[in-house]
Order: structure tokens, then C-alpha cells, then sequence
């Protein structure tokens, strides 16, 4: 069952006085429970799909639908909401906040909810424990690793149970030690956890790590591999 | 409250930055208070005043004598209960670093005039019975420690020489506008070593009726009009706010620098803010990605500018009401019933939440607009 339906979207950006066009008439889903990389040149609009997905953007045509929603119509206040409850979003570097403990960082998505204390702490110490920072509550993004604080953010990006998990270029920072760990809790988050994932990635590793890879090229899909339809 | 932390921590980011600006607006508003309470004293001394009391001075002015022989006239003018005088005699104690009013005054009908002043019988008999005894404020007993029994000397310098007082009373003033600093010594002591000169500086009147005031002040100029030294009488309010008037538009001048002041840190505070906001551009699209609304953001980054001005309120005004008090400020006698008032608290608290609002307001505006992809993309 697709989790995230894109119909026919174009989408283009005015750069000065050029008019650059990423998408046009773009047609893609994605499964439920899937773990799925999008690979491609630098400007080929990864990055750019991914925040169509997350409602961080709007497609200048067509339709964006996650878990039965259209993102692509909903208001400001309606997309802080729905992100809220149904995103996970983990950025290449400087997700956390430097002021803040990994425990605060994880927390900040709870604070949104209606989640009393306990149940709040209770949350932060199992996202923290599945991606193997329980020894690393109140350590501060500075005394943490590369492959640490991107295991922090990963935390985040879980804790609040989201429907859709999406990732741009998590590993891009990383050394291969880091990377490898990230990669695996990913691989776990989406077998052992049901978690959907979509990875966007340079990294040939990273991909093959996810079980269905769409390359794309000038804003357009060129090849499918793996379990997606 | 759950995002106070989250708060706290913002302003912890750069402590010594967070210390500067609430250290600057504790100060301003501090000083605003300082400065407002000087007006709101002067203003205080100037409304301050017996409406049965009228003053007499000398029509040329207040530094002119008058005559000891108008007391007597001045009895007989209709309406007139009681008559006193006093003279201003500006000597100076010790190196003169702590400055206090001394006034020759004719002891009876002087404290009978200012009930005020209020001492324990038989210290006011003291006073009554020698010569060279002196009453002081409480506060010259705290100042100098000076004591019942102690022998004063005050250097003169308008009527020169060495003048020694002997200590035989401490008042306290029962209002709040009537010095706590004076020294009041005897007229006839002050007539004598200067010779007899039979002079005083003012009279004071007390009437019958507070609504004929008007015409007994006229009443008494017009006996004075064609002598030598023609008077000048109202009352004692007016006689109050000429002294204020003397400090010219004070009012006018404190309220200016208090108000350019205020502005002065605003513009130091709103430029904090920003540039704290901008350092934190991609941190705020962050938090939008997770889900924080524009409004929640608008609300985090006010409650931050929030914090830093109800800080320096409270240190600012706080330490202002708390300072005059304890030190009992009163700026060496001139401004008696130096006081922070609950007016200009509220007042102050008003300019701290327009400081709040000025400073927040741009940064919070910018963090709730904020586009995140761009922000995003800015950043990488």
C-alpha cells in the first residue's frame, strides 16, 4: 500500500531572473513499511522531493499525499501539525541544538504533544536506547561524535512515533565506521520497527542498505531497483 | 512552561552577551526610576504645605531679610493665629562632604507652627530652656553619631565664625516631606552673636481659616507695601514650589534624559536580539521541520526577550526602591521623602514591557517567517 503518493507534480524555482524547473509531471509512491534511497547527480532534485514530502515545500503543480493526507494544500499551521505528528526528519549535519543535551534535542518533538513528564522521559530514554545512546543522555551535541549526534538525531526523528521517516544525506559527514552504524540502525529502525524510510543519498552504501533505490536525473525517475513498484 | 527550558538554555548560549543586555536594562531602568523619583519628590516638596500656613519673605527676595518688628504686626492682622521665623544660616560640619540645612528658629512658636516635628518633651524644653542648644534630624544622629548632651560645632560661612551648639533634642518627622537632616538651633542665639541685628530670613503664619488665605496674604503685603522691606506673602505651597522652580524645568530635563536613556538601551537590546535570532537561523528551521508552528516560534523568541526584560526590571526597579530605602537617600537634605512610588514602578514595569515588545518583536517576526528551505539551503 503506497504511504506517499506524488501526482503529476512540477515544481520550478525563480533564481534571480532565471526560471529553473525541477520537476515536471513527476509520478511516484512509496510503500508503506518500505526503506527506500533516492540517488542522483547534484541538482537532480532529491533533496528537493524530500522536502515536497515533508511539506517543507509546495509543488507548483499536482498533489502531494502522505498516510491519506494532501500535503500540498494544507495551511502553515496545518503542515507544523501534521509534520509534528507524521515526520521524522534527520539533515546531513547541525541537526541539534548546541544549547541543548541529547536528551533535550530527543525531547523537543514531545513537547508538542500532550505527553505528560513521565511519559515524555520514558519515550526519550527508548529512542535513545534503540539507537545505543543510553549512555549519552545529557551529553551535549559538542561531546558527542560526527556518527553520535547523527544517532541523536535519529532519535529525534523517531520519538514521536512519526509515520514517515525521511533522511538527507545522513551520512554525508561521516566516516565509514559512523556511517556503517547509522546505516545499520537504519536497516533495524525499518525491519525490526515497521519504520518507513527514505534515505537521500550520494553514498552507494547507503543505498544499498535500502531495499529499493529510484535514481533520479534532471528531475526525472530513471530507474527503479529493488521491491518498489 | 514546558519550553522554558528551552528558553533558558537560548539565553545561556552567550552568558556573558545575555548578562550585558540585562545588565543594561536593569540599568536604564534604574535609572529611569532615579530620575522619575527626583521629579515626582520635587514635585511632592512643591504640592507639600499646610493650607493654614502662609509665608512671608522679602518682596525683593527670599535672600533679603525682613525686619524682626513685623512679627508683632503681623499678629494683628485679621485672621492670624500664631507667628514664626526662621533664618537659613548654610554653615558647614567638619570637611563639608556631608551637607545639611541649619535654620535659626524661634524655638516655641516654631514648634508650636510645625507640629511635624516631633521630639519628646523634655527634650523640647531643653531647647526651650538654653541658649546654645541645637534639635537635629534623626538622621544626622545616624550620619555623624552625634548624641543627646554632645557639643556641634558648625563653621559659618553667610554669618562667619565658629558656632557651637550643644545637642539637646532628636526629632523625628512625622511627614515624610519635612527633613530628617536639619539642624534648628535658636534665633536669639543667632541675634545675639551676630550682634542684634534684628532680622529674619521668612515668616511663617498660621491662619484661622485656610479659605480666606488669599485675602490675608494681601492683607499682609498691603501693611509692608511702603516700608523698606515690602513682603511677599502665599502660601506655603507656593513658598515650597518656588524652591523646586529654583532647580529650573527639572521635571522637564530628568524626563528627557530618562526617556533618551531608555531608548538608547532599547536600541542596545533589540540589536542583541537580532543578532542572537540570526545566529540561530538554521536552528529555527530546524524546530520548523519537527513541527513548531510559526506562532510557537513567535511565542519562544518573546519569551526570551521576555525574560531579559523582566530581569533587568526587577534588578533595575527593584534595586532602585530597595537602595533609596535602606540608604535613606535623600540627596544631602535636598530632595526629603526620596521614594520610589508604586506609580513609578508600574511605570517602569510599562517601559520594560514596551522594551520586551521593541526589542522581541523584529527577531520573533523573522523566526516565524522564516522560509526553512531557504534558511536550509542559506546554510549549507
Amino acid at each position: 500500500m503506497a504511504l506517499v503518493e506524488i501526482r503529476d507534480v512540477d515544481k520550478s524555482f525563480q533564481r534571480d531572473s532565471e526560471r529553473i524547473e525541477v520537476f515536471a509531471g513527476l509520478s511516484l509512491d512509496i510503500d508503506e513499511e518500505s526503506y527506500t534511497a533516492l540517488m542522483g547527480p547534484s541538482g537532480s532534485g532529491k533533496s528537493t522531493l524530500l522536502n515536497l514530502i515533508a511539506g517543507l515545500d509546495r509543488p507548483t503543480r499536482g498533489t502531494v499525499r502522505v498516510a491519506g493526507a494532501e500535503v500540498s494544500s494544507m495551511s502553515p499551521g496545518q503542515l507544523a501539525s501534521w509534520r509534528a505528528s507524521h515526520i521524522g526528519f534527520v539533515f546531513q549535519q547541525l541537526n541539534l541544538l548546541p544549547v541543548l543535551t541529547a536528551y533535550q534535542n530527543v525531547e523537543l518533538p514531545l513537547l508538542l504533544t500532550r505527553l505528560s513528564r513521565k511519559e515524555r522521559d520514558a519515550r526519550i530514554r527508548i529512542a535513545l536506547g534503540v539507537v545505543g545512546l543510553d549512555d549519552r543522555l545529557f551529553h551535549y551535541p559538542r561531546q558527542l561524535s560526527g556518527g553520535q549526534e547523527q544517532r541523536v538525531a535519529i532519535a529525534r526523528a523517531i520519538v514521536a512515533d512519526p509515520t514517515l521517516v525521511l533522511l538527507d544525506e545522513p551520512t554525508g559527514q561521516l566516516d565509514a565506521k559512523s556511517s556503517q552504524d547509522v546505516l545499520a540502525l537504519l536497516r533495524r529502525l525499518n525491519e525490526e520497527f515497521g519504520k518507513t524510510i527514505i534515505i537521500v543519498t550520494h553514498d552507494a552504501r547507503a543505498a544499498d542498505s535500502a531495499r529499493t533505490v529510484l535514481h533520479l536525473e534532471k528531475g526525472t525517475l530513471i530507474e527503479r531497483e529493488g521491491a518498489a513498484r | 512552561m514546558k519550553f522554558l527550558h528551552l528558553v533558558v538554555a537560548n539565553l545561556g548560549r552567550h552568558k556573558r552577551r545575555t548578562f550585558l543586555t540585562t545588565a543594561s536594562v536593569a540599568l536604564a531602568l534604574f535609572l529611569f526610576a532615579s530620575l522619575r523619583t527626583v521629579v515626582t519628590t520635587l514635585r511632592a516638596a512643591a504640592q507639600f504645605g499646610s493650607a493654614r500656613r502662609l509665608v512671608s519673605t522679602n518682596a525683593t527676595g527670599i535672600v533679603f531679610p525682613l525686619p524682626l518688628s513685623y512679627a508683632n504686626k503681623l499678629r494683628t492682622v485679621p485672621g492670624v493665629g500664631a507667628v514664626s521665623w526662621a533664618n537659613w544660616f548654610g554653615g558647614k560640619y567638619g570637611d563639608n562632604k556631608r551637607f545639611f540645612a541649619q535654620f535659626a528658629v524661634d524655638p516655641e512658636s516654631y514648634l508650636d507652627m510645625y507640629p511635624e516635628i516631633s521630639l519628646p518633651e523634655d527634650q523640647k524644653q531643653a531647647f526651650f530652656r538654653e541658649r546654645s542648644a541645637a534639635i537635629i534630624g534623626r538622621r544626622l544622629v545616624d550620619v555623624f553619631g552625634w548624641r543627646l548632651g554632645q557639643d556641634v560645632t558648625i563653621q559659618g560661612t553667610i554669618f562667619p565664625g565658629d558656632w557651637t551648639f550643644t545637642v539637646r533634642g532628636i526629632y523625628t518627622p512625622t511627614d515624610k516631606s519635612i527633613n530628617d537632616d536639619m539642624l534648628l538651633f535658636r534665633h536669639d542665639y543667632f541675634e545675639e552673636r551676630l550682634g542684634r541685628p534684628g532680622v529674619a530670613g521668612w515668616y511663617v503664619v498660621r491662619i484661622d481659616d485656610a479659605n480666606q488665605a488669599g485675602q490675608i496674604a494681601k492683607a499682609i503685603d498691603d501693611q509692608f507695601r511702603n516700608s523698606n522691606a515690602a513682603t511677599k506673602t502665599g502660601t506655603e505651597q507656593a513658598f515650597n514650589a518656588s524652591f523646586a522652580t529654583m532647580w529650573g524645568n527639572v521635571s522637564l530635563l530628568m524626563g528627557t534624559i530618562g526617556m533618551a536613556v531608555v531608548f538608547a538601551i532599547l536600541l542596545v537590546t533589540a540589536n542583541a536580539m537580532m543578532m542572537s535570532a540570526r545566529e540561530r537561523t538554521r536552528e529555527v528551521a530546524v524546530l520548523k521541520t519537527i513541527g513548531y508552528s510559526d506562532r510557537t516560534l513567535f511565542g519562544l523568541v518573546m519569551l526570551e526577550a521576555g525574560l531579559i526584560a523582566l530581569t533587568g526590571a526587577l534588578v533595575g526597579l527593584g534595586g532602585a526602591k530597595l537602595l533609596y530605602r535602606a540608604t535613606n537617600f535623600n540627596a544631602g537634605g535636598f530632595l526629603p521623602g526620596f521614594d520610589v512610588t508604586l506609580d513609578t514602578l508600574l511605570l517602569g514595569a510599562g517601559v520594560a514591557l514596551v522594551l520586551m515588545l521593541a526589542s522581541g518583536l523584529v527577531p520573533a517576526v523573522q523566526a516565524a517567517r522564516l522560509p526553512v528551505v531557504q534558511a536550509l539551503r542559506r546554510v549549507e
